[in-house]
């Protein structure tokens, strides 16, 4: 497989990850804000969608329209929904050839009608209905991809994309959360302000999964514990890792070559099975997160240069 | 155009009665509704834009991606008509490889003062770095792209020749899988000759002209300009289909005197390349310096015989407006025989006395450039304005050598659906051809181009042409 082909489905699963996270991370502002008023949640959501000093550049005051306007589909902020699903697709086409045709007509479809569907500002009332089409189409592309690819290095590159995306959104949600997860703000073992505990298990879609599995009860030990260690969450920093590990596995398999990548994917692995909750607030969670995000903005790096994305 | 001339219409004839090719169509359609036709066209340019057909339109502001239209009626030929028209593409794509080979290398069409030398010397078309040069197999153009226009019942004409890089052979097949989604009852009562066949016959046909001493498996792959081509589609399309990969220049490079390219493990030689870029923007090493498209050092490898380009670099000579014009010389030199296709009588301005006739009757001809291609740059007389006569007079007397015209045919209609239901509309049409060594191979079926606009007689895509289904009978 040439190395650009591997570097466009890579990308291409790291944009569509990212939008659908970006989709998400509005849903959670708007629910908060119909519920919450007062709860300032935009500007955490912007600087969770690394999307902070772009929105304070160009638009100044946080208010609630422009925030969903700027991460919707303003063409100038790169991460927006339809900025990414742009890059996405725009990927797609790049390794029309790698991919089966239908995935490539799941995401030109979900283009189409998303550029369609946000050619203008969406107004409130149809906001619901506009993150539940995007949200249907990441699972279609994804439906797709599971259903119709074979299962060698181009899926491999796929999912590493999907993999390292949603582990640094995953990681960067708690690290601007951080501090109401503190133990010294919160004493160990008591219960959180709801609205705290709501914005990031929402940010997850894990709401319902973390009460099902702890009764209800939210403490920041045990959410951080969901987010960061528990192998069941899909979105879990773990659960991230240990498919980048499998994948990356699978292509030393197929190719028989040992990479800068895998080295660091191991480390990483090892210290995500080995370490606890209670260790990680020892060492500080948001030195913890810090040091994460640090790794796996490494591994991409190697990956691309490892399998030649580029020259 | 004159009005209440008659053109000779595939479906109903000269005489408004349905032709036999038709009959059976004929019928089917008299037994549909019209409004529920016209309501499965629409969902045939829904399916277009799924499926992701568009091409860009160079020019555009913004480089939208459009649709080529395409309409739901097919264009249908007899399998005698089409016997005739195999027979005399073979022969064209033949002579055209023979005069190649014969202009890169001892030139004896020009000894023989059937072609004269100045057309060749002074042409850009022509790569003198392309003499003595054998190309693997001795084949330059693998794929040819005839463009055919009929306007009577046998009376069937060359228009180009097209052995650069044709495109659109992805539209051949992507209509038909339409078709067949949209009436597949059609297709189990009338007997049409598969195209979907091509991917597999063209890598074949590429994979017959590799080097001497290649890999043990044949390596091709497509070289693209990249997405922002108009016709990225195809090169993607063409890509999948057969199974090979969609390189672009920068994911190539020579290495131990080969062309390779990058792979995640690494660099792997190819021994075929089908290019869609341009000889200039080939080798920015041996040609145009600034291109970023190409592979620096391709030619040397080229030369040495070891990587196949497909077509090979230089045949855009014989795609020459004023080369075409001898044609006719050209196939009875290399063949001995008379060329079975005719060619469409060609003025060349080159010519003082051509250039006189044609200033005198401008308003009845159309007056192409001699290297232009895709419709731009041409003069439909009868269509059009005072001004633009005048504007291009004043061009042609500027430069007569880069002009050619010939009388405007009265090309033959195919019925599109309309709101009010058929309507006759100005077709053509381009087979594509496969040639290796081991022969030509041509595909039943082909691009028919439509012009949608009444009375039009320019198919170009990129000037609002549309697309149908060609379709070849096979055998009662």
């Amino acid at each position: 497989m040439l190395g650009k082909t591997a570097g466009g489905l890579f990308w291409m699963f790291r944009s569509l990850e990212r939008s659908e996270n970006t989709a998400r991370l509005i849903e959670t502002g708007f629910r908060i804000a119909l519920t919450r008023p007062g709860s300032e949640e935009w500007a955490s959501v912007l600087k969770t969608a690394a999307a902070d000093q772009a929105y304070t550049a160009n638009h100044g005051a946080v208010e609630q329209s422009r925030v969903i306007n700027f991460l919707l589909r303003d063409p100038g902020n790169p991460s927006s929904v339809m900025s990414s699903f742009s890059q996405a697709r725009q990927n797609a086409r790049i390794v029309r050839t790698a991919i089966t045709r239908e995935v490539w007509e799941a995401v030109n479809d979900a283009y189409v009608s998303l550029k369609d569907r946000l050619a203008r500002p969406v107004p409130e009332r149809d906001l619901p209905d506009v993150l539940a089409q995007i949200r249907q189409h990441s699972a279609l592309v994804r439906g797709t991809l599971h259903g119709s690819m074979l299962r060698n290095d181009m899926f491999d590159f796929c999912r590493l994309g999907t993999f390292l995306e949603r582990a640094d959104n995953t990681a960067r949600i708690l690290d601007v959360k951080y501090y109401v997860l503190l133990p010294s703000v919160m004493q160990v073992g008591s219960s959180l302000d709801n609205v705290q505990w709501e914005t990031i298990l929402r940010s997850v879609s894990g709401v319902r999964a973390y009460n099902r599995l702890n009764h209800g009860k939210a403490t920041p030990m045990g959410i951080a514990d969901f987010l960061i260690f528990d192998p069941r969450m899909p979105r879990s920093l773990r659960y991230s890792v240990t498919k980048i590990l499998s994948n990356l596995r699978m292509l030393h398999a197929e190719y028989s070559d040992w990479h800068a990548c895998h080295d660091t994917i191991e480390r990483l692995d090892r210290r995500l099975t080995r370490q606890t909750v209670e260790e990680v607030f020892e060492e500080g969670l948001h030195e913890f997160l810090t040091e994460f995000l640090a790794e796996t903005g490494r591994l991409g790096a190697e990956i691309e240069t490892d399998f030649k994305f580029t020259e | 155009m004159t009005s209440g001339q008659k053109f000779f219409d595939e479906m109903r004839g000269i005489n408004d009665v349905t032709r036999a090719p038709y009959d059976a169509y004929a019928s089917w359609f008299q037994s549909e509704d019209p409004k529920g036709l016209i309501k499965e066209a629409k969902e045939a340019e829904a399916f277009f834009r799924r499926t992701g057909i568009t091409f860009n339109v160079y020019g555009q502001a913004d480089a939208e991606e459009r649709l080529i239209p395409f309409d739901i009626v097919p264009r249908i030929i007899s399998s005698k008509e089409w016997a005739l028209l195999a027979k005399g593409i073979d022969q064209r794509v033949r002579a055209i490889n023979a005069f190649l080979y014969d202009i890169y290398h001892r030139q004896e069409i020009l000894r023989a003062g059937r072609v004269p030398k100045e057309l060749i010397a002074r042409n850009e078309a022509f790569l003198p770095m392309m003499m003595g040069v054998e190309p693997p197999g001795g084949i330059y153009t693998h794929i040819v792209g005839t463009d055919l226009v009929r306007t009577g019942e046998s009376e069937f004409f060359v228009l180009e020749d097209n052995a650069r890089t044709p495109s659109g052979v992805s539209y051949m097949l992507e209509n038909r899988e339409t078709m067949l989604q949209m009436f597949p009852e059609l297709f189990s009562s009338i007997k049409v000759r598969p195209v979907a066949g091509y991917p597999t016959a063209l890598h074949a046909s590429l994979a017959a002209c590799m080097p001497p001493d290649p890999s043990p498996e044949p390596t091709v792959a497509i070289l693209t300009p990249g997405i922002h081509n108009s016709a990225y589609f195809e090169h993607a399309f063409l890509a999948d289909n057969m199974g090979v990969e969609l390189v672009e220049g920068s994911d190539l490079r020579v290495r131990d005197g080969r062309i390779a390219m990058r792979t995640t493990r690494g660099y792997k030689p190819i021994d075929v390349i089908y290019r869609r870029v341009d000889d200039d923007f080939l080798d920015p090493l041996n040609f145009n310096p600034g291109s970023l498209l190409g592979v620096p050092g391709i030619f040397d490898v080229y030369r040495a015989g070891r990587i196949t380009i497909a077509n090979a670099p230089g045949t855009g000579i014989s795609d020459d407006k004023a080369i075409y014009s001898y044609m006719p010389d050209i196939v009875e030199f290399y063949t001995g025989e008379n060329a079975i296709l005719k060619n469409v009588p060609t003025w060349r301005c080159s010519e003082p006395e051509s250039l006189a006739y044609v200033l005198d009757h401008l308003a009845e001809l159309v007056v192409k450039e001699v290297h232009g291609s895709g419709g731009y740059g041409m003069l439909v007389g009868p269509a059009a304005s005072r001004k633009e006569l005048e504007q291009f007079r004043a061009k042609l007397q500027a430069k007569p050598g880069g002009y050619i015209a010939q009388p405007t045919l009265a090309l033959s209609t195919v019925p599109i659906l309309t709101k009010a239901g058929l309507a006759p509309r100005h077709v053509d049409l381009r087979p594509f051809a496969l040639f290796s060594p081991n022969g030509v191979q041509l595909i039943p079926g082909g691009l028919t181009r439509v012009a949608l606009k009444k009375g039009s007689l320019v198919v170009n895509s990129s000037q609002g042409g549309g697309t149908k289904d060609t379709w070849v009978l096979e055998d009662d």
